[in-house]
């Protein structure tokens, strides 16, 4: 437990991406087996404890610690595990601490009633910071800011083999994971998953660049709408039914109704999107199916999922991966014709014959659900991963209103000492009849370096009020803000949500008053 | 055991702690005509008395950082040497907290009360260990009396920081740290764990540095931060106050690791929310154990806490057997924040 409760704990402190993948690359050199397979496990959410822990704390609590000073120490530390990590009685020196792999399979094998003496027994030969540990990796929460991705990215950089491969293995293992440490030691050979229901690894599209659409051409291209959904893979293989995400998370609890209908022997690469009456519903909806491991009866009907399909992978063990994408775009047709399960249907070819055409296309597509334009080469493999060259996406022109900067917040890592994080609104008639600006976005990017200086200096010379680390600032400022899209919402005071704003210009030169009013905003909600 | 109660010949006004009989204030918050001083933190030491008795080592630090606030007349008083005051008598005995601290018993119509200032238990390379001065009244101070603060082995903690140095080579490692004792205990602590290379300051810490020096401690290699060549940086050890880690002055360190050494960052949440990514628990202050166990230690009767979280120690008291009493004293603040 000592060396992953040191892991965890400066993963939780540490906000740069890379300093987490030497921390991590780092442990995995030197944990042993199987330890940082578990430990690989906790970090990927690869781990649940069917334990009843909250009323386990609570009895063992009881026991050992006054009620009152529990009390006044949760109100202050704020978080129940992190109290009892804290203040549990410091037991004598020189106690071995429990190891990670006995901790995990002691707890899977225990019944209930042997969990609270095991439990004592551990914290009592654990310093603060390994109680904290433990109590995260058993109640499932360890929120270190580490995504199973990012894990991966770590195996990958600390073992030299591709992430591509990780990712593909990944799925038809269990942890410990000990073929995978195996394989990726040099010990064994890769793990053999063909056939089994594991996540293949997307192939992902570039932005497309000015010069590059000039060179677009119907011979060697083909264009798809890009639809406002998420990019998912959905599997049959020998009654094993998966939908993943795109980066292989296996989210098939959530969306029964379209996993459902699936045949066997398939790997489809498609878009999945809440369709009603043949209607793409805006991403919110979609969204709000997303965010839960299982769904209601009610939330099927009223929210219900669709696959629209993009690519066919395998087929009856046959892997299509290496052939070009308009002889797979054939078998894809054909395979859909003889089987067409329900709630899928096949993405559309946009025809298209000079590159003024597809950008008369692309100025007039602004109905919901679609993003923008696809353009796919007509010889490109299925590549895993962003090679170059193959795939561009074509994201339709944003939307930009000019907001007034109202507070900054300190950013964190490299821009701890700067004011990074802007939060921007827009005016409105306020209760008097006098204009107030309300907030209506937040972002902290979209500026170059040389632009954050300045900005920070403006916050720090500009402050009328602090709260913590946040400052409100003299609406005088205007950004020229741009997004993607913009929602309703009952979440903000200002009634819109914004997807993804960004800093597009700062306009030093414009005055406040002349920014943009809540009413500009909303009339650009599309429902 | 006297007839007389406490709070007849010790009270509390807007100034603070007053001794009616020794006609003084104990670490008064404002100008008085006659104050005893704990030790040199600023929320203790003020500027502008008449006349202060203290140790030697709080005096010159008093004269350093007031300048023209210094105390008109200084009288030093050596750690264990009972002395007349009007109609008590004063005796200074090590608290352990920095250089000079003390804490002041009182001794009144053969009542004694114990005023602890600051304190440690904990070993500190810097300054005088603790020592525990039997009682009728203790006042305690409180400043991390919740059951969730054990301070720890501070050596670990500086362990922690040497390891991360060689974990990010490129990256210079600045931790923020008092200026009065704290850093001076940083320092002390790295050398005692084998670090011998320069260490880069904060030119606002140069002063209480070269004073801990003239008094005796040895910090070893010492170089400004400001100035240095960024190369240097990498990979180095910088301390500076707490208020600079994160800010303005911080940007000219190459790719800045920020460590805080504070017993606060025991608690995760008080690391996160000041940016913080190495939280060292390092604390001049007693932790739980230390300010209950102290308590017992020097029997008192009755036991008086001064600032911090004062609700868990008194009922902590209440269940002890002991009479208990939240003192409020104005313009007390936390030398780490």
């Amino acid at each position: 437990m000592k060396d992953f409760s040191a892991l965890l704990d400066r993963l939780a402190y540490t906000p740069s991406r890379n300093d987490k993948l030497r921390l991590m690359a780092d442990y995995f050199a030197g944990a042993p087996d199987p330890d940082r397979g578990y430990a690989l496990a906790a970090l990927t959410d690869g781990l649940f404890f069917r334990v009843p822990f909250r009323r386990i704390f609570a009895e063992m609590l009881e026991a050992r610690v006054d009620p009152v000073l529990f009390k006044l120490s949760r109100d202050y530390v704020g978080d129940t595990a992190e109290t009892i990590s804290l203040l549990w009685p410091a037991q004598e020196e020189g106690q071995d601490p429990p190891r990670l792999a006995d901790v995990v399979e002691r707890v899977q094998k225990a019944n209930p009633t042997e969990i609270p003496p095991l439990l004592t027994g551990w914290l009592d030969r654990l310093d603060a910071t390994g109680r904290w540990a433990l109590l995260k990796l058993l109640t499932g929460a360890l929120r270190v800011g580490v995504s199973a991705r990012l894990a991966k990215t770590a195996l990958a950089q600390w073992s030299g083999k591709p992430l591509s491969e990780i990712e593909e293995v990944w799925h038809g293992l269990t942890p410990p994971y000990l073929p995978l440490f195996a394989w990726l030691t040099d010990q064994a050979p890769r793990p053999d998953t063909s056939g089994s229901a594991v996540f293949r690894p997307l192939m992902l599209s570039h932005a497309i660049e000015d010069r590059e659409l000039a060179a677009i051409t119907p011979g060697d291209f083909v264009a798809e709408w890009k639809w406002d959904g998420i990019r998912v893979q959905a599997t049959h293989q020998k009654g094993e039914k998966r939908l993943f995400s795109r980066t292989g998370d296996d989210i098939s609890g959530a969306f029964p109704d379209v996993v459902e209908a699936l045949p066997d022997g398939v790997v489809l690469d498609g878009e999945l999107l809440v369709l009603r009456d043949d209607d793409v519903a805006p991403f919110n909806d979609l969204q709000q199916r997303l965010n839960r491991k299982t769904v209601t009866a009610a939330m099927l009907k009223s929210h219900p999922a669709h696959i629209r399909l993009y690519d066919l992978l395998f087929e009856d063990g046959e892997d299509l991966r290496p052939l070009p994408f308009m002889e797979r775009r054939a078998r894809l047709e054909a395979w859909y014709a003889e089987h067409t399960p329900a709630r899928t249907d096949i993405s559309e070819i946009v025809g298209f014959d000079t590159v003024a055409e597809l950008e008369a296309l692309w100025t007039g597509a602004r109905e919901t659900g679609i993003e923008g334009l696809m353009l796919k080469r007509r010889m490109s493999p299925y590549l895993a991963g962003r090679p170059k060259g193959h795939w561009y996406k074509w994201k339709r022109a944003p939307l930009m209103i000019d907001a007034v900067l109202m507070y900054a917040q300190r950013g964190s890592g490299k821009r701890s000492s700067y004011y990074s994080d802007y939060t921007f609104g827009a005016w409105r008639e306020g209760e008097t009849g006098a204009p107030e600006l309300v907030p209506v976005g937040k972002s902290y990017f979209g500026f170059t370096d040389e632009e954050l200086k300045q900005l920070d200096s403006f916050v720090r010379s500009n402050t009328v009020d602090s709260f913590g680390p946040v400052r409100q600032v003299a609406p005088k400022l205007v950004f020229e803000v741009a997004f993607d899209s913009v929602h309703r919402s009952t979440r903000h005071k200002s009634g819109v949500a914004m997807r993804f704003p960004r800093i597009h210009r700062i306009r030093w030169d414009k005055p406040a008053a002349e920014a943009d009013t809540l009413q500009t905003v909303q009339a650009l909600i599309v429902d | 055991m006297s007839v007389l109660r406490f709070d007849q010949w010790l009270t509390v006004d807007a100034r603070g702690l007053y001794c009616r009989p020794g006609g003084f204030y104990v670490d008064p918050n404002g100008a008085v005509s006659h104050a005893v001083v704990t030790h040199g933190h600023s929320d203790h030491a003020r500027p502008g008395h008449a006349a202060a008795l203290a140790t030697r080592e709080t005096l010159a630090i008093m004269d350093a950082r007031l300048g023209e606030g210094a105390p008109r007349r200084n009288q030093a008083l050596p750690y264990g040497e009972p002395l007349s005051v009007g109609d008590v008598t004063v005796t200074l005995y090590p608290a352990g907290h920095v250089l000079g601290s003390a804490q002041v018993l009182i001794e009144y119509k053969g009542a004694r009360a114990v005023v602890s200032g600051d304190y440690k238990r904990g070993a500190d390379p810097t300054c005088v260990p603790f020592e525990l001065v039997p009682c009728d009244l203790f006042i305690t101070e409180a400043t991390f009396a919740l059951p969730v603060f054990q301070h720890g082995d501070a050596a670990a903690e500086v362990a922690k920081l040497v390891t991360s140095v060689a974990q990010f080579p490129k990256r210079a490692h600045v931790v923020g740290a008092y200026g009065l004792g704290k850093t001076q205990r940083m320092i002390a602590l790295l050398r005692e764990a084998g670090y011998d290379r320069p260490i880069f300051i904060h030119g606002a810490l140069q002063a209480c540095c070269d004073l801990y020096e003239s008094f005796g401690v040895a910090l070893g290699p010492l170089m400004p931060a400001t100035g240095a060549a960024k190369d240097a940086l990498k990979g180095a050890i910088v301390l500076a106050p707490p208020s600079a880690i994160a800010d303005r002055w911080s940007r000219r360190l190459p790719d800045p690791l920020t460590a805080f050494a504070s017993g606060w960052m025991r608690v995760r949440a008080r690391g996160r929310q000041q940016g913080i990514e190495l939280p060292l628990v390092i604390s001049d202050h007693a932790d739980w154990r230390e300010l209950t166990e102290t308590i017992a230690e020097t029997d008192a009767e009755e036991i008086w806490v001064t600032h911090g979280r004062e609700d868990a120690l008194l009922h902590h008291i209440a269940t002890t057997g002991r009479r208990g009493r939240a003192l409020a004293l104005v313009g007390r603040e936390d030398e780490d924040q």
